[in-house]
Formats: structure tokens, C-alpha cells, sequence
């Protein structure tokens, strides 16, 4: 299998986007805010929009180089493309939507489960089918790089863990070059082997998704990943802990260092709500008004003034949570993480 | 305070509507059935109507056949000097159709522009039929383009970018992308064109003269009737209604996305398994 090689500059309305990556047989997700350029890097690798400067390669073969004036043109690249929202020709039914690229479809649509939908219109479709449809006909002309634009962007909540099990399969199964542009973090750590996190057109972070969770690099990164993120000042204190101030008045305690100002990194599911601050080895305990309970799938997400829990539906019935009750947070002193300030 | 608001509103309503309504009315009332049949025995009428059709119909494929390709490469491209270009495509809608014919005689005629080089080919245009066919399709290309071109740009791009990462050469994005998806567009922007170069008057007139047979169209003919036999140009008119209405209804009733499956299916096979 041969990798995909890319060095680009793109310039951008506020920034220049500046991205070398080299993406072998696995997924590699780029995650960040609208308007990085997650998507642009997408379309110089197809050959859709033209870099500035810089170089791609697909093993041996040079589909861009400005150095040279090399720039092969989209359909002289060996790229599928599943476009955001898809873009399946709406005049032509399922099977000449697969067919489009001079392909028979019928072993892509037996592969993708969407045999029995070849006559149908896009029109016609779910979300999940589109996204089959898309995928199969992006495979068609097996290409030697897969291209995915928000592949989950335009499903429904209920179906999307289903869909996104099933193109986790399928990535795995191809063991193509596959680079995932998506706003989700959590689309991102299930679909991707690594993920870069692009922000104003740098890349942050690249790792593992456990790798970014663990240790995120800054706290744009944490954000990303789903962090509650709190800027403060913080000092060293007794026992080897940091003390960490923000809000004014409230006060937590971390056993990372750090001095000045920083952020303090809290992930959701690291606190537990009690109604009464629990006398235990927790070292923090935060009291706080509930401003909104969102349930996500079998979870609860509990927004305070100052941060954001993630429990059990079961414990949140249990403790009959209602939003403008005050209930006390708390989380150990080693999931408060500390990183400096940007 | 609401309720004269409403009222004002209907009124309006009815007012125009009469108004366009009145004359058409009034030529039915004037033209009983049978004399229409009587008046499409007529030579004049006859002659008329095939002069009529044979003109528009090589007008109108001429503005097809250029003005489709031209309005797809003004849709996509962006180029300095577009916002001209699209604004000059738009001059003859707004010129008067005799500027239209003396800018036509003007630029073929015997002493025009181009008159030398057409003489050396042994080419004389004006007062021919060639010249009727010009100046049917110098007023009706504008309605064209204007539709073609809105057409065009309507079709989502993302689309052209995924025809092109599946391998398809421009031409190809072209015929089996753009053309299908811009049909019905296409089609309305057609039979809008085609209507206006059917009525087409004035430069008709000025640059190629109403002679019978040759190049007296219909319109030329209601003129030439008015004043010798005004039931013969009331018949000619009520035939125009009626081939107006046609279309009108043909385009309502049956809805593009008619015209454009049937084009569709034309253009893009199924490839069966």
C-alpha cells in the first residue's frame, strides 16, 4: 500500500494553512473549528483547489509539485471523494450513481448492503444509505487514497453510531490512505487511527485518540476532545499539590505543576455529582447551581455554571436532578490537569 | 383599517388582470371559429406562418446550439471583465427593436460593417430570409442566455468537483452533470426565447422587409392585413393567442421535470447489470 505524501500551504482569508502529513494504510482524522481549512486540504489533495506552494504524492507518483509545475488534474488523481452531504447526482438512480466513474457497480453495491436499493433515486434515501451510496461510488474506480468530508455530518442522532460502526469496519477492511475531515471529536476517536487537531491552519496535535485525550498539548486540543477547559492563575501549595484559582473565589487543587496563569483541564466523565459534598479522598469539591441537563444516548450531561459533568442516566434519575438545584462536583486532584495558558 | 388594505390589494388585482385580459377577449369576440380556419386558407396567412416557422426554427436552434455552451462557460468561469460581458449579452433587451434593425443593417448591409467581405462571398443579406433569421435571433438570444446561464450557475458545483474526482474530462461533467441538471432551466429559458423571436416586429421590418413568402412573418403580416382586411389580421392574431397559450399551458401543466426526465434518460443510460 502505498502512502500518501503531502506538504502544503493554502492561503486563507485570515491565515496560511501549512500542513505535512504522511498517511499511511490507516485513518487519520483532521479535527478543528469551521473555517481552519480542514476541508480545503481535502480538496488540494483531489486536486479541486490549487495550493499555494508545496508538494503531494501518492507513492511514487507526483500529483503536485510546485517546485516543478506539476499539478495533475482531479480526474488524472487516484482519489475517492465522499463529499459533505454526499453530492449524489440527484438525476441518476443509485446503481448510475455507482457507475458514474465507467464502473459495473454491482459487486460495490453488494459490498455496502445497498443491492436493493440500485433503482432508487438519492432522493429517495436515509442518511445512512446516502452515505453508503457515496462511499460506494467513491470506491469505484479503487482509488489509491480516500478522501472523506464530514462522512457523518448529515445523519440523524439514532442512526449515527450505527453508521459510524459500519465505516469504521469498512476503513479497517480497505486499508487505504484515508483522511477524515470532521468537527466531531468523538466521530474522529472512533473512525481514525490518529488525529490532528488543525486550528487557524496549524496542526496542534497529532496522535492516537488516547494519545490527545491523555495528554493534550494545549487546551485548545482538550477542548477538542471534549475537556471542560477553565482559565486560572495558578501556585504551588502544600503536599506537592498546585492550587488552582478561578471565578474569583473558587479554589481546586491539581498534582500537575504549573505556575501563573493556565488552564485547568477537567474532562466530564472524571466528575460526580452528590447532592452533598462527600467526605472521601476526593480533594475537590465544587458547589454549584444546575443550569441544563442534556441526555446523550445512555448518558447525562449536566452543565453548571463553571463546568460540565457527564453521568449515568441512572445516577442522574437517582439523584432526581433538576435544573436550579445546587449540587456539589467533584473530582481527585489527579484528573485536574494543568496546562499553560495561550 | 385592514380590511381597506385587502380591498385595495384585490382591486389592484382586478384591475390589471382586466386589463391584460381585455384585448384578448375582445379578439375572440371579433374572430367567430369558423373564420379563423378561413383565415388560415388565406395565402397570406399561409405564407406567413411557414416563413414564420422556418425562420424561427433556425433562429432558435442557432441560439441553442452557440448560446448553450457560451452560457455554461459564463456560469462557471470567473474571469476579469465577466460582469461586462454578462451585462453587453444583456444590451439587446433593452434597445428598442428598430435600433436593433438599423444596427443590423448597419453591420451587414451592402455599405455595412461587413458589407465589402460579404460581397467578395457573393452574400447579400438584408431583405432575405438570412436577414429575418438574424434579427430573430439578435432579440431572442438575450432571454435565452439570461435563462441558460441562471441555469447553469443554479447547478450545485460540489457536484462538478465529485463528476471530476470519479474521472470525468469537462466535456463529460458537461453533457452528463450541468446539461441534465440545468434541463428544466434550460427549457424554460427555450420556450421564453422562442416567443419572444416569434413576435419579433421591428427588426424584422427594418432590416429584412415584409415581403410575402419571402420574409413576411406572422407578425409582419397583422401589419400588412390591418389596413386592407382588419378580419384577416384579427384571425392572424387569435392564432397567436392560441399557439401563445399552448405554450403557456404546455409549460404549466406538464412541469419541466418532464422535459427534463425525458432528457435525462436520453443523456444518461442506465448501465445495466
Amino acid at each position: 500500500m502505498v502512502p500518501l505524501r503531502f506538504d502544503l500551504s493554502l492561503p486563507r482569508r485570515a491565515f496560511d494553512l501549512e500542513l505535512a502529513l504522511e498517511v499511511g494504510p490507516e485513518t487519520v482524522a483532521l479535527v478543528g473549528p469551521s473555517g481552519a481549512g480542514k476541508t480545503s486540504v481535502l480538496r488540494a489533495i483531489a486536486g479541486l483547489a490549487r495550493p499555494a506552494r508545496g508538494t503531494i504524492s501518492c507513492g511514487d507518483d507526483i500529483w503536485f509539485d510546485s517546485g516543478v509545475g506539476v499539478d495533475r488534474r482531479p480526474e488524472e488523481r487516484s482519489v475517492g471523494f465522499v463529499f459533505q452531504e454526499y453530492a449524489l447526482f440527484p438525476h441518476l438512480n443509485v446503481e448510475q450513481n455507482v457507475a458514474f466513474g465507467g464502473v459495473r457497480p454491482d459487486r460495490l453495491l453488494r459490498r455496502l448492503h445497498i443491492e436493493h436499493l440500485a433503482k432508487a433515486k438519492p432522493s429517495e434515501l436515509s442518511g445512512g444509505e446516502r452515505q453508503r451510496v457515496a462511499v460506494a461510488r467513491a470506491l469505484a474506480r479503487e482509488p489509491r487514497v480516500l478522501l472523506l468530508d464530514e462522512p457523518m455530518a448529515a445523519l440523524d442522532p439514532h442512526t449515527r453510531g450505527k453508521v459510524r460502526a459500519e465505516l469504521h469496519d469498512l476503513l479497517r477492511e480497505l486499508a487505504l490512505p484515508a483522511l477524515l475531515v470532521t468537527h466531531d471529536f468523538e466521530d474522529a476517536a472512533v473512525l481514525a487511527d490518529r488525529v490532528g487537531v488543525l486550528v487557524e491552519g496549524r496542526l496542534r496535535q497529532l496522535g492516537a485518540p488516547a494519545e490527545l485525550l491523555g495528554s493534550p498539548a494545549d487546551p485548545y486540543v482538550a477542548e477538542f476532545a471534549g475537556a471542560n477547559v477553565i482559565d486560572g492563575i495558578a501556585e504551588s501549595s502544600r503536599h506537592g499539590l498546585t492550587r488552582f484559582h478561578f471565578d474569583a473565589e473558587r479554589v481546586v487543587y491539581s498534582t500537575e505543576e504549573a505556575q501563573g496563569r493556565a488552564a485547568l483541564v477537567l474532562y466530564p466523565w472524571d466528575v460526580s455529582l452528590s447532592r452533598l459534598a462527600a467526605d472521601d479522598s476526593t480533594l475537590n469539591h465544587l458547589e454549584g447551581e444546575i443550569v441544563s441537563l442534556v441526555q446523550v444516548g445512555n448518558r447525562v450531561r449536566v452543565r453548571l455554571p463553571f463546568l460540565t459533568a457527564e453521568i449515568t442516566a441512572a445516577s442522574a434519575e437517582r439523584l432526581a436532578l433538576r435544573p436550579g438545584e445546587r449540587v456539589v462536583a467533584s473530582f481527585k486532584a489527579t484528573q485536574a490537569r494543568l496546562l499553560p495558558s495561550d | 383599517m385592514r380590511s381597506l388594505f385587502a380591498a385595495l390589494l384585490a382591486a389592484a388585482t382586478a384591475i390589471a388582470l382586466a386589463f391584460l385580459l381585455l384585448p384578448v377577449v375582445a379578439i375572440f369576440l371579433r374572430v367567430p371559429p369558423g373564420d379563423l380556419l378561413g383565415a388560415l386558407g388565406h395565402d397570406v396567412t399561409r405564407d406567413a406562418l411557414v416563413v414564420s416557422i422556418k425562420t424561427s426554427a433556425i433562429a432558435h436552434a442557432a441560439v441553442l446550439l452557440v448560446g448553450t455552451p457560451a452560457a455554461y462557460l459564463l456560469a462557471r468561469r470567473r474571469f476579469p471583465g465577466r460582469g461586462v460581458v454578462l451585462t453587453l449579452i444583456e444590451l439587446p433587451l433593452v434597445l428598442p427593436p428598430a435600433v436593433a434593425g438599423i444596427g443590423l443593417l448597419a453591420a451587414f448591409g451592402r455599405v455595412g460593417l461587413l458589407g465589402d467581405q460579404l460581397d467578395a462571398l457573393g452574400l447579400q443579406i438584408p431583405f432575405t430570409q438570412t436577414a429575418v433569421v438574424l434579427a430573430v435571433a439578435f432579440v431572442e438570444s438575450p432571454f435565452y442566455f439570461r435563462g441558460a446561464i441562471a441555469a447553469f450557475e443554479a447547478v450545485d458545483g460540489t457536484l462538478v468537483d465529485a463528476a471530476r474526482t470519479l474521472g470525468a474530462s469537462p466535456a463529460r461533467v458537461f453533457l452528463r452533470v450541468a446539461l441534465p441538471l440545468a434541463a428544466g432551466g434550460l427549457g424554460a429559458a427555450s420556450a421564453l426565447a422562442l416567443a419572444r423571436g416569434l413576435g419579433e416586429f421591428g427588426a424584422t421590418l427594418i432590416f429584412a422587409g415584409s415581403l410575402q413568402g419571402v420574409t413576411q412573418t406572422l407578425p409582419l403580416a397583422i401589419y400588412a392585413q390591418f389596413e386592407q382586411d382588419f378580419d384577416t389580421a384579427l384571425a392572424i392574431s387569435a392564432l397567436f393567442i392560441l399557439v401563445g397559450a399552448l405554450l403557456l399551458v404546455t409549460l404549466k401543466l406538464f412541469g419541466w421535470f418532464r422535459f427534463a426526465s425525458i432528457f435525462r434518460s436520453r443523456v444518461a443510460p442506465s448501465i445495466s447489470s
